[in-house]
């Protein structure tokens, strides 16, 4: 019996989740909190649309046409670890049809303990690219942020380094949330340690998600933070030295 | 095979036997696939003139959208000596021409009605000199009175009611693309032997109705040709020998044009496809030193200056229509040959280069013939130009190749015609909205509550039933489909009679081919009516008098825009549909029926006569342009609403399937690489599906807002946006059409 994934939505044109033209699975539950999610309705683990993994393929496939050398399909969320069976047929099945493969994680879910461990590995076989958000380098502060360690989230990052496997890196920056300097700088320090990081972005915050935590009636923590300005973005990616991971290009 | 001085060096045959320009491009041109580096930046005449152009423009626009009228001297083409940009910077003018004396005043054109022509006039304070009342009432009939001189009583209904609407019965019909490459290549005196030659042969001496009405067209064209020679004599050029360089070759071909735009105000006056043709002379000249690339993209640059400049003088209820002062200066751009080699040449990239000199227009509609073969760094630049720009539009080269070969020009929005061998008769649309709604409700209008229709058992039932409503719905398109067919009968007769465009018809082939343009509006409301009353439960909410006004939708159903075969399959079969009703008809001249999804900016008057439709649309909101989904139905983004345009055949609607779309900056890529690679991706994987038409806007929504609230910020005097067939500047769009293209679905998931 086929594994159902829960599937929250799909975007025919994703242009910014990995390289190229993508299509975008974004799946069903996660179990942070992040304080500026913007997409709160992700949050259960059930809903959306149940779907198999050849149903999923056959849909993305639609799109070829579209995807160049570059494109292909990429899963995000929610947390797409979650529903890590599903994420597997799926991206098995994608290589078996030659389409490029990327994964949008929080890594939240992620372990070295067994069953997950030996899952992941089959997972990461087949996943061409890792795209991991980093929300705090300081323990006390992401648990503030999100309602959960980052330890698990760090080894995540090293593993797939030790793998060899490629991987971008994002920062959301929420001006006098996320941008203390010392934080920053810590971020740097580590991604500068880790291997294979073709991309590394800041991803300005911005309220497009506010609406719908009020359609959801969950009380926004956040209210009255503005997006960062141009300087702001601009000094945390020269303090992030953003600018010198350029492998997406080649 | 005769010989000229002027054609040095320009290899090939065929094209010196008989009038052939196809053959002498192919012979001539040089493909070029590199990059844009070549291109020269504007030169200070250009900057002059241009920045004059502009003063003028914001002088206009402070007028009211027109700067001035003429009153006293009907158009044609020697009615007026030589006219400049500016009398003190004529010397600077590298092509020179004006439709009238002076830059952007509006002729008097009232050979297609004088009453429109007067209103025009008096739209804008402007009164016309009433002794023209006088003769073009009582001494020359107009072709707006011809027509309504012959309706019958039902098409008045018809057109009351705007189930058929938009005709070209009170403005000239347009889409005729004459062979304006003719006048540079062979000369006026050529062309005027190869026209007295068909005149000679016109015919067996037998005087039937078709052999005396082409005879005495063929004496019209030559009569035209005979104009433009003096018309250039009062520029000081004699253009009837072959242009002889670059400059000349350039002008000749504008005066071709400049003939048409003074003698014609068809809704769409497109100049064609003569880049590739350009080049041929523009190398030549490089090649011999005889001109520096700056001088070269000067000549494209002036030349495209005056297609910016085309005017004329519209009454209110043709720029409720089609907003924004649109004439469809149709330019086509890159393409591909029979042979399979590109057709873009160097000042294929000059053109699209203008848009950078000179900054974004709307005018004139230049359109990327697209195939997925062409240059890849072709490709990029035109995709960067869009990015920059949202000034350009894409049409499918391997789709029309097929149909009409390599030297086809697009005639309007987004129709095709071979250059110089074809004409067409433009007819509009039908409200294939309000037909749906007059099946339910036996024929009467939601709006007037007349019986238009044919008179037929309304339905009665609790729930719509698919079937039942299939049934009526082709009885009453059927009925349609006659009607509307000879009531475009009867205008083609008398455009043809009264309003004839002799000038651009002295330079297509006397042995024409036409097609009948029909065209559809509303199409993706019916398609998701007909859905929701399949797959939902569609509830009619009735009046006293037992009429649907509304409707209620329980449950979901597929949209079209989705990729969902479901609502897809209904979008195909209301196609086919309609244009084999259609094709059932005799139409005007045996010209060749074809249709089109295609409403230009028509879809919001089309959708103040439209009541409440069972897809959930309410009454009087704007139908979605084009073949475009409606507003809100695209749920997967736009890749999805792509591949469901690109499951209708081209072939059964030959006069275009319209598609504009909008995507945010930030969506479509993280900097101007991506976003360019990713549109050549978008484009690549559209058009290999056999889709047709693209528009392409790069700008979010909160732009558009701002420029609706501040149109005075300088940065918004030229702000281009694609709208369904054609761009406007934003700021020259009524309030509610802002409205329309705001409310519109932008992609931009992040």
């Amino acid at each position: 019996m086929a594994v159902k994934g829960y599937v929250n939505s799909v975007e025919s044109f994703g242009s910014v989740d990995g390289p190229g033209v993508r299509f975008v699975f974004f799946m069903q539950g996660c179990s942070m909190r992040c304080k500026y999610c913007h997409n709160p309705e992700t949050w259960e683990c059930r809903g959306g649309q149940e779907m198999t993994a050849e149903e999923g393929i056959r849909q993305a496939l639609r799109y070829k046409n579209y995807w160049g050398d570059k494109g292909g399909i990429t899963v995000s969320g929610g947390e797409a670890l979650l529903q890590i069976d599903f994420v597997t047929e799926l991206f098995t099945l994608a290589k078996e049809n030659g389409i490029n493969t990327a994964l949008d994680t929080s890594a939240n879910p992620f372990t070295r303990e067994e069953p997950f461990f030996s899952k992941f590995k089959k997972l990461m076989d087949v996943t061409d690219l890792f795209i991991l958000d980093i929300k705090e380098m300081d323990e006390d502060r992401h648990k503030k942020l999100t309602g959960f360690t980052n330890k698990n989230i760090l080894d995540f990052a090293n593993f797939i380094s030790e793998n060899d496997k490629h991987m971008w890196i994002r920062k959301v920056l929420v001006p006098g949330v996320t941008d203390q300097e010392d934080d920053l700088i810590a971020l740097r320090d580590f991604v500068k340690s880790l291997k294979n990081v073709d991309r590394f972005e800041v991803l300005p915050y911005h309220t497009l998600g506010l609406a719908k935590w009020k359609k959801l009636g969950i009380p926004y923590s956040l209210d009255g933070v503005n997006p960062p300005s141009k300087e702001e973005l601009a000094r945390a990616n020269e303090l992030l030295e953003t600018a010198s991971y350029t492998g997406h290009l080649a | 095979m005769q010989q000229n001085e002027q054609w040095q060096g320009f290899k090939g045959r065929l094209w010196k036997e008989e009038v052939n320009v196809r053959d002498f491009i192919q012979n001539n041109y040089t493909p070029y696939d590199g990059d844009e580096s070549f291109l020269a930046g504007p030169t200070e005449a250009t900057n002059k003139l241009w920045g004059k152009l502009q003063e003028l423009q914001k002088e206009e626009r402070a007028k009211g959208g027109v700067l001035e009228c003429e009153t006293e001297v009907v158009t044609g083409l020697t009615a007026y000596g030589p006219g400049y940009i500016d009398e003190s910077l004529k010397d600077l003018e590298q092509v020179v021409g004006l439709q009238t004396d002076k830059p952007l005043k509006r002729a008097f054109m009232p050979y297609g009605g004088i009453k429109m022509a007067e209103q025009a006039a008096a739209n804008y304070g402007y009164e016309v000199n009433p002794k023209f009342h006088k003769i073009f009432t009582e001494y020359h009939k107009t072709h707006n009175q011809a027509v309504f001189d012959v309706y019958t009583p039902e098409m008045r209904a018809a057109r009351h009611a705007h189930i058929i609407t938009g005709l070209p019965d009170t403005y000239g019909r347009g889409r005729i693309v004459g062979d304006y490459r003719r006048v540079a290549l062979y000369g006026i005196d050529y062309l005027m032997e190869e026209k007295a030659k068909d005149h000679a042969n016109c015919g067996d001496g037998t005087m039937t109705d078709d052999v005396i009405r082409l005879r005495e067209e063929i004496k019209d064209q030559w009569n035209a040709l005979a104009g433009m020679k003096k018309m250039a004599e009062a520029y000081g050029y004699d253009i009837s020998k072959p242009a002889k360089n670059a400059k000349e070759a350039v002008q000749w071909l504008y005066f071709g044009y400049l003939a048409a735009v003074k003698t014609q105000n068809g809704a769409a006056m497109s100049v064609g496809r003569v880049a590739t043709f350009l080049d041929i002379y523009i190398k030549r000249d490089l090649d011999n030193g005889v001109i520096t690339e700056e001088e070269a993209q000067e000549l494209i640059d002036h030349l495209v200056m005056k297609f910016r400049m085309v005017k004329f003088a519209r009454i209110q209820s043709y720029n409720e229509l089609f907003s924004g002062d649109p004439t469809w200066v149709t330019c086509d751009l890159a393409g591909t040959g029979i042979d399979g080699r590109s057709m873009v040449t160097k000042t294929d990239y000059r053109f699209l280069h203008t848009l950078e000199n000179m900054g974004p227009s709307p005018e004139p509609n230049l359109t990327v013939l697209y195939s997925k073969s062409l240059p890849e760094n072709f490709k990029k630049y035109a995709a960067k130009i869009s990015v920059d720009t949202s000034s350009i539009q894409y049409e499918n080269d391997d789709v029309m190749k097929a149909v009409w070969g390599d030297d086809y020009a697009i005639c309007c929005c987004v129709s095709a015609t071979q250059t110089g061998k074809e004409m067409q008769f433009f007819g509009a649309r039908a409200n294939l909205a309000k037909t749906l709604l007059y099946a339910i409700n036996g024929g009467i209008d939601a709006k007037t509550r007349d019986q238009v229709g044919p008179e037929t058992r309304p339905i009665t039932s609790e729930y719509l039933d698919y079937d039942e409503v299939i049934k009526k719905f082709d009885f009453e398109m059927e009925w349609l489909a006659g009607l509307y067919v000879n009531t475009l009968n009867a205008i083609q007769y008398m455009h043809d009679k009264y309003y004839y465009e002799a000038a651009e018809m002295a330079l297509i082939d006397t042995d024409v081919k036409r097609t009948f343009a029909t065209g559809i509006a509303g199409f993706s409301h019916v398609v998701d009516s007909l859905s929701a009353i399949k797959y939902a439960k569609v509830k009619p909410i009735r009046d006293e008098s037992g009429f649907c006004v509304d409707y209620e939708i329980e449950g979901d159903f597929p949209k079209y825009g989705n990729d969902d075969d479901r609502a897809d399959d209904i979008a195909v079969w209301l196609l086919k549909t309609f244009i084999e009703k259609i094709k059932k008809h005799h139409t005007y001249r045996n010209s060749e029926p074809t249709t089109s999804i295609l409403t230009i900016t028509s879809n919001v008057v089309y959708g103040k006569y439209t009541g409440n439709m069972p897809d959930g649309r309410r009454a009087g909101t704007p139908l979605a342009p084009g073949a475009n989904p409606s507003y809100g139905a695209e749920q997967n983004g736009l890749l999805a609403s792509l591949n469901s345009l690109a499951k209708l055949p081209y072939e059964w609607a030959l006069d275009g399937i319209s598609n504009t779309q909008t995507m945010n900056p930030d969506a479509l890529g993280h900097d101007e690489d991506e976003r360019v690679n990713n549109l050549v991706n978008v484009l690549d994987g559209y058009f290999s599906q056999g889709a047709h038409h693209l528009n392409v806007n790069v700008f979010g929504k909160e732009k558009l807002i701002d420029a609706m609230e501040h149109p005075e910020k300088p940065e918004y005097a030229n702000f281009t946006i694609r709208v369904s067939g054609y761009a406007v500047k934003f700021i020259d769009l009524t309030h509610e059409q802002q409205m329309d293209v705001i409310s519109r679905t932008f992609h931009d998931h992040m």
